[in-house]
């Protein structure tokens, strides 16, 4: 496995906004720096010859955990509104999610 | 000097009617008052809450019933367990003030035991860090020494038990947040095998890694703790279907006849004071009887680099969550995108938003393979090795902490120093197997913490080796406790 290429400050920048992270120019760039160090570190998992070594899923793996299909009550809807930042007719309110009409 | 009343016999005193809950409460409810300004190992202090709990266990003795085997005992809960109805930060900004709607399955098993919970306990912003000083609202200070960090993530836990202002807590660990802290403040601390005790109501992390799991003074109070918060839970897909022995009836068979691998790979980072005590102990299991030899896998080496890809990249998928719509936090702009980032922006602390983009970078296009999918490849190796190793050996030991508890800010500007910290304790985590950390002394009036691991579901064998040992080495943490007016 060939290590990857330095993280750049462009990546750190894409990266956040992916993770819908605004950063700072200070914080862009002494996380750029962090993140640098501690990937060089992380690279030497490249070290080892991993032919025919499966992925770890889970440490202890179980499979097809089903339960019957039963009726059974579920959480208060007025005490999980009530933890939310805006409701609207029992439902979460959020500002709008599209562009305005043309 | 008192020494810590072991929970045992406490609920046991309670359950008698030879102590009543009420008194018990308010003697840790004191202690707490007394000393935790300094140390600040509490979020928030349950008053109310608890005094009505004691009451109500005062009352089933009263009425001739049985409150359970941790009758009246004082527990403390790390703060990313859900209590119902009272605020459940996981020491982040953009969770204050929320209340979540259901308790954690452990909560539940308390209550039911009879257990008063008494506060949330003060950890690294989302379990993130190894010192309590990524919370939001200020680190935790070590009892044993003041200037000092108690480790983490789960330090508040760890410092409510070394300070004595309860018995028992809880606390998570992903890479070593129970183990660590634990070594640091001088107490036991356990992380059982992935899947034995439910995650239902932990707030996650790194969901492949989380694990529940206990704090107290001695090794017999740990496996009490145990008993009654593991076992099968539907409400959790990752808990294992299958019997769990209860420990606490099989704790005195001594270490006689085992053979036990001092783990070469982990000492070599460690400072020659903590290998020295570490030394010291595997000479006791020795004179008690256990054959003592040296154990080489060499793969754990890389299982720090494995855990920082694989841990943030868990942690990347699973803090999407935090979006400002449902729960907590909302930093409201005009439109909803716009919102979801002023809201993470300003609720996430540097730790977090590190690890977020450390964990979204490794899952990314082009980088997957080359990090996430290649350090999943070293988890499976690493198991591997462990497995092997327990075929020569029943359990392997190790320092629990390269060093012992440092200076409050001597790593908080460096992150990968910090992820340093954890170098004797991912191993275990990456494979999925328990491990328990035992105090083995003092160095220049610090603790150091003694690892013990065994294979998976050895749980049993792990607290009663570690019950001989603990006997053996004769730690006396009562340096760190505090008391009201003392």
């Amino acid at each position: 496995m060939t290590t990857p290429e330095r993280i750049t400050r462009a990546d750190v920048a894409h990266v956040a906004n992916l993770a819908r992270l605004e950063l700072t120019d200070e914080e862009l760039d002494l996380f750029t720096g962090q993140l640098a160090q501690v990937l060089e570190h992380a690279a030497d998992v490249a070290s080892l010859d991993l032919a025919g070594v499966k992925p770890t899923a889970h440490a202890m793996a179980v499979t097809n955990v089903l339960r019957p299909d039963e009726v059974r009550p579920c959480l208060d809807r007025d005490e999980v509104l009530g933890q939310a930042p805006s409701v609207e007719d029992h439902r979460f309110r959020v500002p709008r999610i599209l562009g305005e009409a043309p | 000097m008192s020494a810590p009343r072991p929970s045992a016999y406490l609920a046991n005193a309670v359950r008698s009617g030879g102590r009543s809950a009420v008194e018990v409460l308010e003697e840790s409810l004191a202690a707490i008052d007394a000393g935790d300004g300094e140390v600040h190992a509490f979020n928030l202090v349950m008053a109310d809450e608890a005094r009505a709990q004691a009451v109500a266990v005062d009352r089933t003795v009263a009425n001739g019933e049985d409150p359970g085997p941790l009758a009246g005992v004082p527990v403390a809960l790390k703060d990313n367990l859900c209590t119902r109805g009272v605020p459940t930060t996981c020491s982040s900004r953009i969770l204050e003030g929320w209340r979540p709607p259901y308790d954690a399955t452990v909560v539940t098993r308390l209550q039911r035991a009879g257990a008063v919970v008494v506060g949330k306990t003060n950890m690294d912003e989302f379990a993130m860090g190894s010192s309590t000083e990524t919370s939001a609202f200020g680190p935790t200070r070590n009892p044993h020494h003041t200037g000092r960090v108690p480790g983490g993530s789960s330090g508040g836990s760890a410092a409510a038990v070394a300070a004595g202002f309860v018995p028992l807590a809880l606390g998570s660990d992903t890479g070593g947040s129970i183990r660590q802290p634990a070594a640091l403040c001088g107490v036991v601390g356990m992380k059982p095998t992935y899947g034995t005790v439910s995650r239902y109501g932990l707030v996650a992390f790194a969901s492949s890694l989380d694990q529940i799991g206990p704090f107290a003074a001695t090794v017999a109070d740990a496996a009490l703790l145990f008993d009654v918060i593991g076992g099968h839970d539907p409400a959790d897909s990752t808990s294992l279907n299958r019997p769990t022995p209860r420990v606490l009836s099989v704790l005195d068979d001594g270490v006689a006849g085992l053979t036990v691998g001092v783990l070469a790979e982990l000492l070599d980072g460690a400072d020659p004071d903590v290998v020295a005590r570490v030394r010291q102990a595997a000479d006791a299991l020795a004179a008690a009887g256990a054959r003592v030899e040296e154990a080489s896998v060499p793969e754990v080496v890389l299982g720090l680099s494995a855990y920082y890809l694989i841990a943030p990249g868990e942690a990347s998928s699973n803090l999407a969550r935090y979006d400002g719509v449902r729960y907590g936090l909302r930093r409201d702009a005009e439109d909803t995108v716009a919102m979801n980032t002023a809201t993470r922006s300003a609720g996430f602390g540097a730790e977090v938003k590190r690890r977020i983009m450390l964990g979204t970078y490794a899952l990314s296009s082009g980088y997957y393979d080359a990090y996430y999918g290649t350090a999943q490849r070293v988890r499976t190796r690493i198991a591997e090795d462990f497995h092997e190793a327990f075929a020569s050996f029943d359990f392997i030991v190790a320092p629990t902490s390269p060093t012992t508890a440092f200076e409050l800010g001597a790593k908080a500007q460096d992150p990968l120093a910090m992820y340093l910290s954890d170098f004797c304790t991912v191993p275990m985590s990456l494979a999925g197997i328990p491990a328990i950390s035992i105090p083995s002394g003092l160095s220049e009036g610090l603790p150091v913490g003694f690892q013990l691991a065994g294979p998976a579901f050895s749980e049993n064998r792990l607290f009663d080796a570690a019950y001989a040992l603990e006997r053996a080495i004769g730690f006396d943490g009562s340096a760190a406790r505090r008391r009201p007016g003392g």
